[in-house]
């Protein structure tokens, strides 16, 4: 039984959060910010991680299995690529392009 | 650990994200908000595994999944060059859709074999996050082999496509309709909903060219945020709740604001298949011209003689990787008392700020790059634009011709200037399969060959004069 209008309420609140934390970012951190969005839904990880601890038979292991591997290239590569990219902006000062 | 202490677990995580996206607002903060954004992820994950219903002999499960996922993704990470990183978004984002529709699939069965008649809710967030996930995953993959050139980047349209595609998102909706109101929820009718989805997604981005794929791309990142908040219902999930709410509405908001730069409706992008004809007719008046090419020799006394450059970079930069040439050739010139200002196009490239990555690779100071609205009233000024593998935003006809199907896109206006360089590998037409009458223009000469060697090539040529 799940109770349905917090899960509603945490879903809809977390949309507009985004919405207000995202539209202010510079268009030089575009790709980084697309980047690092798609390492932080990665985060679907964790419903990989529920399904494959309970799974129970070889079909449900292997789902399980699949989705972790997916879930954990998303999570780990996601995060690599986006620090490398930010690491060229590293100590540097963004002058009159503003 | 009890429940309440792993949900706090994903509250901590929670904030670690709203927190790290504000801190990518400005560069100087962003690495920070990245690594805080892996700790939030970190606290997720291990807070999951106290969950009571994992099972401890699947334990060397989740152990092998999650060593060989850390280390593909890790190398892969580091060895990628620096100029693929949008197919590996691409590919990053097509898996994080794949991962999802598992989850949804799993589920299902889950509920299938135990013959348990699962809330609405869940049904029906079930249903929507493996129809979602399957298209991102699908259609992911087509951008990946798109950018990769796997694929031809040109759209790929047949007959009656878009009707094929209206009547497969019927076809999609009927399935879960039939899942979802008429209790027929048996797993072959699931598994067709699975690959009508997949299919959706194949179909959808096929037609789309591959100038608009980090359009695409962005708007199925979002799809995978949606997708894996709605996991988290079926989960009943705070932290894919949360992270998927957050992905999904930046991933709509990066997405419009990549259309507006362009001029044009997110509808146009995924349906108007722009770049499918070339457009026949262009300027008239430029029939039968020629167009002037250059050596690198020539082009190096142009730009020595000059007091004004302005350096367009385009996708032939990045893919020839020139981008330190392109700054050593730029550092000699201004040691010559040449003013050299780099103009970026916001949609050069194949990701918003794909030029400024680059460029900050090769150390380019940011006060020397000029956005497009900064950077066109000085251009009727300027003595020589160097455009490099530039095409689609410099093209004169996406200011007045309307039957072109870039047709009031912004475009930088290199034209204006006295003279345009413009270096190219031959005379194909952009990403977007439309032809530059630029190339044609009286003040307009080209430069064949590779970025890299005709910039080094000016470089060294700029020594002797």
């Amino acid at each position: 039984m799940i109770q349905l209008i917090p899960v509603i309420t945490v879903f809809i609140l977390a949309i507009f959060v985004g919405l207000e934390v995202i539209s202010k970012v510079p268009q030089t951190l575009h790709t980084p910010l697309m980047s690092a969005t798609n390492a932080i839904h990665g985060v679907i990880l964790v419903g990989g991680l529920l399904i494959l601890g309970s799974a129970d038979g070889a079909l449900m292991i292997g789902i399980g299995l699949a989705a972790v591997l997916f879930g954990t290239l998303n999570v780990v590569g996601g995060f690599v690529v986006t620090d490398r990219m930010l690491e060229m902006f590293k100590g540097k000062k963004r002058g009159g392009a503003k | 650990m009890s429940q309440e202490w792993i949900d706090i677990g994903y509250l901590l995580a929670a904030i670690c994200f709203i927190l790290s996206l504000k801190l990518m607002n400005t560069p100087v903060t962003a690495r920070k908000g990245n690594w805080l954004a892996m700790g939030g992820m970190a606290v997720a994950l291990i807070v999951t595994m106290f969950n009571q219903n994992i099972r401890t002999e699947n334990l060397v499960w989740i152990g092998i999944g999650v060593v060989v996922g850390t280390v593909g993704g890790f190398v892969s990470g580091k060895r990628i060059q620096m100029t693929s990183m949008p197919q590996m978004v691409a590919l990053l984002n097509g898996l994080g859709g794949g991962a999802v529709a598992l989850v949804a699939l799993f589920e299902f069965l889950h509920a299938s074999h135990a013959g348990i008649k699962p809330e609405a809710v869940q049904s029906v967030t079930t249903v929507l996050s493996a129809i979602i996930g399957s298209i991102s995953f699908s259609g992911s993959l087509v951008a990946f082999a798109k950018l990769q050139e796997l694929l031809p980047g040109r759209p790929l349209t047949f007959k009656g496509q878009q009707v094929f595609n209206l009547l497969l998102v019927v076809f999609t909706l009927a399935l879960a309709l039939a899942i979802l109101a008429f209790d027929s929820a048996t797993v072959p009718i699931f598994l067709a909903l699975l690959a009508a989805a997949l299919v959706l997604g194949v179909s959808s981005v096929m037609p789309i060219g591959g100038a608009d794929m980090p359009v695409v791309i962005s708007l199925l990142n979002s799809f995978t945020g949606c997708a894996a908040g709605l996991a988290g219902f079926v989960l009943s999930n705070n932290a894919l709740l949360i992270g998927g709410g957050l992905v999904g509405a930046s991933g709509l908001i990066l997405t419009l604001q990549m259309c507006t730069a362009m001029n044009r409706s997110l509808g146009n992008v995924l349906f108007g298949a722009v770049g499918a004809v070339i457009s026949g007719g262009g300027n008239a008046a430029l029939a039968g011209k020629q167009p002037k090419s250059y050596s690198v020799d020539d082009a190096a006394i142009l730009l020595s003689n000059s007091n004004s450059v302005v350096i367009v970079p385009g996708y032939g930069m990045a893919v020839a990787q020139a981008q330190h040439q392109v700054k050593e050739m730029a550092g000699k010139l201004m040691a010559m008392g040449v003013d050299v200002k780099y103009a970026v196009h916001p949609v050069a490239g194949r990701m918003p700020g794909h030029m400024n990555v680059l460029l900050a690779e090769a150390d380019v100071p940011y006060d020397q790059l000029y956005e497009l609205e900064q950077i066109n009233p000085l251009m009727p000024e300027t003595d020589v634009a160097l455009v490099i593998g530039a095409n689609d935003v410099v093209n004169p006809a996406a200011r007045y011709d309307k039957s072109s199907p870039i047709f009031g896109m912004p475009i930088l206006d290199v034209d204006k200037c006295r003279t345009v360089i413009v270096m190219k590998r031959g005379m194909a037409p952009g990403f977007a399969g439309v032809e530059n009458e630029l190339f044609l223009y009286d003040n307009c000469v080209m430069v064949f060959g590779n970025a890299k060697a005709s910039v080094a090539g000016i470089a060294s040529a700029l020594d002797n004069y």
